[in-house]
């Protein structure tokens, strides 16, 4: 498993009723690093040129792990 | 015009034999928010937009070809020795009697692909913003695919495919922030 990141991570827990047939879940979702990293510099650091084609990005900033224990259940 | 190289942008491998996977990937091959979708959308958005622009559209228009391909690769992988009755165990038993072992541009539910599914409004702004919403739409899907599968190897593929839809949202947003800019660096001479 690679290394989480539950700061893109965001929880809601939406009305449960006692009349639900299933246990109540935390719905999460994800806010991916586009919506709050800022653009391109130069400046930024950047992966090796092998890891940066394994990973889909040249920036570690813009990288989002998925799947995800947060989703799951898993770490919080 | 473009030019051809004979491989694959990521690598594809296939460890199980799950022609049902090539029923969920379909999906991203013709479905509303698929490659074939977004390559066409961009690619044709880039005649009407500002030039400053163009090249991005170009750029990420071509990847999504070759994230088709890669889709397309799956699938074929998946169901190329695919007998009948694994077809119809796989709930492609329509497909089948259509297309046999054949892709072709649908859903994962069947519905052939259509020119309605894309946008040119012709109003930069607008057609940014449909861009942008695309790429969510192609992550969120492949969220979806990814969490039906527990093949390691298109789960591999498939995570650099959704790290791509995020890099290109942010250079649709980085476009955006472009326009805005676009009369305070024009050259007045
Ligand atoms: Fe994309």
């Amino acid at each position: 498993m690679e290394k989480q990141d539950p700061s893109q991570w965001r929880v809601y827990h939406p009305y449960h009723s006692p009349f639900d047939p299933c246990p109540a879940r935390p719905k999460h979702f994800i806010i991916p690093p586009n919506e709050t990293a800022p653009f391109q510099t130069s400046a930024r650091k950047q992966y090796s040129p092998h890891e940066a084609l394994r990973k889909g990005t040249l920036w570690p900033d813009y990288y989002s792990p998925y799947p995800s224990s947060v989703r799951d259940g898993g770490a919080e | 015009m473009w030019i051809y190289e004979k491989k694959l942008q990521y690598p594809v491998r296939v460890s199980k034999c799950d022609p049902h996977l090539a029923k969920m990937l379909i999906e991203q091959y013709g479905g509303a928010d698929g490659e074939l979708s977004a390559a066409l959308r961009y690619l044709n958005q880039r005649y009407t937009i500002p030039d400053k622009v163009i090249g991005l559209l170009t750029d990420i228009g071509t990847e999504e070809f070759a994230h088709l391909e890669m889709i397309a690769t799956m699938v074929y992988k998946l169901t190329k020795d695919a007998t009948p009755e694994q077809m119809k165990a796989a709930g492609l038993v329509d497909h089948y009697v259509n297309h046999d072992n054949a892709l072709f541009y649908h859903n994962a539910a069947g519905t052939p692909w259509t020119a309605a599914y894309i946008q040119a409004k012709g109003d930069p702004i607008a057609d940014l913003y449909e861009d942008i919403a695309a790429e969510e739409k192609a992550r969120a899907t492949y969220q979806w695919i990814i969490d039906n599968t527990d093949d390691p190897d298109i789960v591999d593929s498939l995570k650099f495919l959704r790290e791509r839809e995020i890099v290109h949202s942010l250079r649709f947003r980085e476009a955006v922030e472009i326009l805005k800019e676009y009369n305070a660096t024009q050259k007045v001479f």
